[in-house]
């Protein structure tokens, strides 16, 4: 089987060190070569000193999802080198800095060992101490370019990218890439048998990571107060948000910013001040993992009851508790679907690239404003935090921002008679006021109490139901406004079904690619939001085997699924990765053939 | 249940220079116990308001739980209110402000609202100085669920069951002074001519405002032996100040000693006039009443008055440098850069 751009390289590195932009430089070159790639950091929770991993798989098919199995490992960390060796592929390839000779118990029979005296190079050719730490990194770049067959051009375009005003650092940097390149030319043969080859199969596609296609999406959705408190992984989403806002958001007559941004004292506060500020009518948002989701439940319940608008986004890692900040889950769901006391149901999108991430964050507001209460952007670490291929982003810019059912001055002038919580329309939806709007019209009281259809308190138990039938309705409501699943076929062709969402979908499809290249069919849809549509019933209705794929341990989204839609638990067969890392395809195949996996063509 | 009042009004009620009477500042009937010291400041709120000259609607009202924060429903019927959850109305009111800051945020708390379940949130609105007035309604117990001591309950205060404190109360008037607002006064609901000329001076005022209101709980903290029951606040009552305010464009009347009265501009033109009764503080230095209220809480003493003003406070939005456009009225065309931008953005990743 050819291994022409189809492999896995792994970097080992020491995190603090600057590895990050010369990992992400070999990523991107092999990204404007024109192959499909995709990039994983596996950090763990700290600033400096510990192991640190950056995965890169290379797929001519274009599979994004991780895959098992190192076929090169990059090691810069003796840390880590004795796992490192031992999670190469059998007849893979060992890079590490030959510096200091490599103990010999290290040595492995059945991989190839490839020394490259990184830092040895670096004293010898640099002077300034920071540089001979830097450029370690470009010079084991400069070797993957001769070994794989990487375009030292393209780098070399990078490298004035990256550098753009501050040209004198190109010269050093392209110094420091052909002496890794030189090195191997001199010492081992080349290219090693899995490389790079150009191809056109990326197309217009960007390379970016999810939270700064959100931050920019959030931009793009009119959002002006954005509140937050740091959490691993969503802080890089705010930061996104306010690099942008400052390029494309401050007013250029007076210079000021056309955005309010608070990092609040904790996530309470966050949430507190996103619904502060939607209630009185800006675009507001916060961004959180679980542990802030947890903290902001209070805060949601009354959001959905006292029906004001507001925009979360959930940037899941592993839990429960603190848990495994810097690893990626999808495990929120239950957490996210019912969050507070009470009977209570929110919104969920369910963005899978960076390209969703930018869209349903421009959405949300619209939807959250429309639909007047919270919606939940479910993203997680992986997604958050690594560059993905993506769609390119696009913008209508005939589209205008649904405000949903504001009432102005005027509109109270017109109107006989006016309540907060009455459902005039029959969609569950009320009329609301902005404070300020009118002097002697349209005023009310805000309240998490029971209230009735004019926002006064009551405690009259009809009111009570009839108010909370309505907020189910409204819910209901919200199923034909948020993003209908994706399905994988026009129509059936198999008894068995897969639903999955997110970041599961990388792996999700190419399972199914493997399954229907050995003639196996099998239909699937991508979950794309929740409450789930008359869709997703249909799908597991008309299938008698549904595997239900999540990055979790206790299968929540099968657990919604059944209790939203009262289908049979027993046709709902779970596919469960809950280690931390993404979602492999290979696991995927496996646990359905540890159910008895049998399809029916 | 809130009550409505009656429409019905006098029609040679007095109108302000808006054109409304007092009774377009008012609430519903409050539903809190007969002589509830929180009726008195809520009225106070409504004369402030009134003389002030506010259109009610450019007021909003926010509120944390408890029996304090159920009275925005007792004053400014045509404003907006928000009762949110308990101890969280600063962070609320903070995105209410940044979204629109044309606006005038009144904010009501209570010791437990504040001192406890709020401590966080309320120190944190204090230091970025947000533009509000901030009023607790402080009776030192928690009042609607029957009466147990809270926060700001002295150290040696019995309770209605006879139960001594103690505890430390917490000084919340100190606390905030220490902690960054830039108006601090504190009051007793039984005075209302103090507590008026201050409520409109906490509001014209640009910053952070707070106002500590001693507001006895007639019904669990009113008893002998309590340091917040009527009888004792008016025995110990030190006043420390006397405030007139001058709303822009009146002529000064009162008239003092020159030596004992500071007059300071405020932001929209309207200008405070402190009458001080001691010499051994000075209302700009925050040392000197930080001392005094150390004195005074060893002689039992509660100062009351205008206590602490910065008047060089520079308010949370100019803090961010945001537009003086209320950011809720920007427009999309404002808000969107639209697909040129967006594509150009695409180029620069691939």
């Amino acid at each position: 089987m050819s291994r022409i751009n189809d492999f896995v390289v792994r970097f080992a590195n020491v995190n603090g060190t600057g590895s990050a932009s010369a990992n992400y430089l070999f990523s991107k070159a092999i990204f404007r070569m024109g192959v499909p790639v995709s990039a994983k950091n596996i950090f763990p929770s700290n600033i400096q000193g510990l192991p640190t991993w950056y995965e890169v798989r290379v797929s001519e098919k274009g599979y994004l999802g991780r895959r098992e199995g190192v076929d090169l490992m990059v090691c810069v960390n003796p840390q880590s080198m004795k796992r490192d060796i031992a999670s190469v592929k059998s007849g893979g390839y060992f890079l590490y800095d030959s510096t200091k000779k490599l103990h010999e118990e290290f040595y492995r029979e059945d991989i190839h060992f490839i020394g490259v005296p990184l830092m040895d190079i670096c004293n010898r050719e640099f002077t300034d101490p920071r540089q001979k730490q830097l450029f370690k990194n470009i010079v084991y770049v400069g070797a993957l370019a001769r070994l794989l067959n990487l375009d030292t051009e393209i780098i070399k375009g990078l490298f004035e990218d990256q550098f753009q005003g501050k040209e004198k650092l190109i010269a050093p940097n392209m110094k420091a890439l052909e002496l890794g390149v030189d090195f191997i030319t001199q010492h081992y043969s080349y290219p090693l048998d899995f490389r790079v080859e150009p191809r056109d199969l990326v197309g217009d596609a960007i390379f970016i990571d999810g939270n700064s296609a959100a931050g920019l999406g959030a931009v793009y959705g009119g959002a002006t107060v954005v509140s937050w408190y740091p959490i691993t992984p969503s802080t890089s989403l705010v930061s996104a948000f306010e690099e942008y806002a400052k390029k494309l958001r401050i007013d250029p007559v007076s210079g000021k910013n056309n955005f309010s941004i608070v990092q609040a004292e904790d996530e309470l506060a966050a949430i507190g001040m996103a619904i502060g500020a939607n209630w009185n009518g800006a675009r507001a948002f916060t961004a959180t993992s679980g542990p802030g989701v947890s903290l902001m439940s209070e805060f949601l319940g009354l959001a959905y009851y006292a029906e004001i608008p507001v925009v979360l986004v959930d940037v899941q890692r592993s839990g429960p508790s603190t848990g495994m900040p810097t690893r990626t889950q999808q495990s929120d769901y239950l957490l996210a679907a019912y969050a507070s006391h009470g009977d209570t149901k929110h919104v969920l999108l369910i963005p899978s690239t960076p390209k969703e991430c930018f869209d349903m964050m421009a959405d949300a507001f619209d939807y959250a404003e429309l639909l007047q209460t919270p919606v939940i952007m479910m993203t997680d670490l992986d997604l958050g935090m690594n560059d993905h291929m993506s769609e390119p982003f696009d913008w209508d810019d005939t589209r205008k921002y649904n405000r949903g059912k504001v009432l102005s001055a005027e509109d109270l002038e017109s109107i006989q008679s006016w309540g907060r919580y009455r459902d005039v329309d029959g969609d569950g939806i009320p009329y609301r006021t902005l404070p300020g709007t009118h002097p002697t019209k349209g005023s009310y009281f805000t309240r998490g109490s029971s209230h009735d259809e004019n926002a006064a308190y009551s405690e009259d138990s009809a009111t009570y139901v009839r108010i909370m039938d309505r907020l189910k309705k409204k819910l209901q409501t919200a199923t034909t406004k948020i993003p209908v699943p994706v399905a994988y076929q026009e129509s059936n062709t198999s008894a068995t079904g897969m639903i999955f969402f997110g970041t599961s979908r990388f792996a999700a499809e190419e399972a199914i690619d493997i399954l229907r290249l050995q003639g196996i069919a099998i239909d699937a849809i991508r979950l794309r939001s929740f409450p789930f549509q008359q869709e997703v019933l249909q799908f597991i209705d008309e299938h008698d085997t549904i595997y239900v794929i999540e990055q979790n341990r206790d299968a929540q989204m099968r657990a919604l699924l059944i209790n939203e839609l009262e289908v049979n638990p027993k046709k709902m067969k779970k596919v469960l990765n809950y280690d931390g890392f993404p979602i492999t395809a290979d696991l995927i195949l496996q646990q359905m053939q540890e159910h008895q996996f049998q399809p029916l063509n | 249940m809130s009550y409505i009042r009656p429409k019905f009004q006098h029609p040679l009620l007095p109108k302000n220079t808006l054109g409304y009477n007092r009774k377009d500042y008012e609430g519903t009937i409050s539903t809190l116990c007969a002589g509830c010291g929180h009726d008195s400041i809520s009225a106070a709120i409504v004369d402030a308001c009134f003389e002030l000259n506010i259109e009610p609607h450019r007021v909003a009202k926010m509120s944390g739980i408890g029996c304090s924060s159920k009275t925005p429903a007792y004053f400014l019927s045509n404003s907006h209110g928000f009762n949110s959850v308990h101890g969280r109305m600063p962070s609320v009111t903070t995105g209410a402000n940044l979204a629109n800051r044309s606006m005038v945020y009144l904010g009501v708390s209570g010791d437990g609202d504040t001192a406890s379940i709020g401590m966080g949130q309320f120190v944190h609105v204090m230091r970025r100085n947000l533009n509000m007035t901030y009023i607790v309604m402080n009776n030192g117990c928690y009042g609607l669920t029957k009466g147990q001591d809270s926060a700001t309950a002295d150290k040696g205060s019995v309770s209605k069951a006879g139960q001594v404190n103690s505890f430390e109360g917490i000084d919340l008037c100190a606390l905030a002074i220490e902690l960054g607002a830039t108006f601090v006064a504190q009051s007793f609901s039984g005075d209302k001519q103090q507590l008026v000329p201050l409520i409109k001076a906490a509001m014209a005022h640009s910053g952070f405002s707070f106002i500590n209101v001693i507001s006895p709980c007639v019904t669990f903290n009113n008893n002998q032996g309590s340091t917040k029951s009527y009888d004792y606040v008016r025995e110990h009552n030190e006043t420390l100040s006397r405030l007139d305010f001058v709303p822009v464009g009146t002529e000064i009347t009162a008239k003092y000693d020159q030596n004992e009265v500071t007059e300071v501009e405020m932001h929209d033109g309207s200008l405070i006039s402190l009458h001080k009764l001691g010499n051994d503080w000075d209302p700009e230095n925050k040392l000197s009443i930080i001392t005094a209220l150390h004195k005074a809480r060893d002689k039992n003493e509660i100062l009351t008055g205008m206590l602490y003003l910065d008047r060089e406070s520079v308010e949370l939005n100019e803090l961010l440098n945001t537009t003086p456009v209320p950011l809720n009225q920007l427009t999309e065309q404002q808000l969107c850069p639209g697909n040129e931008v967006l594509q150009g953005m695409n180029a620069e990743l691939r």
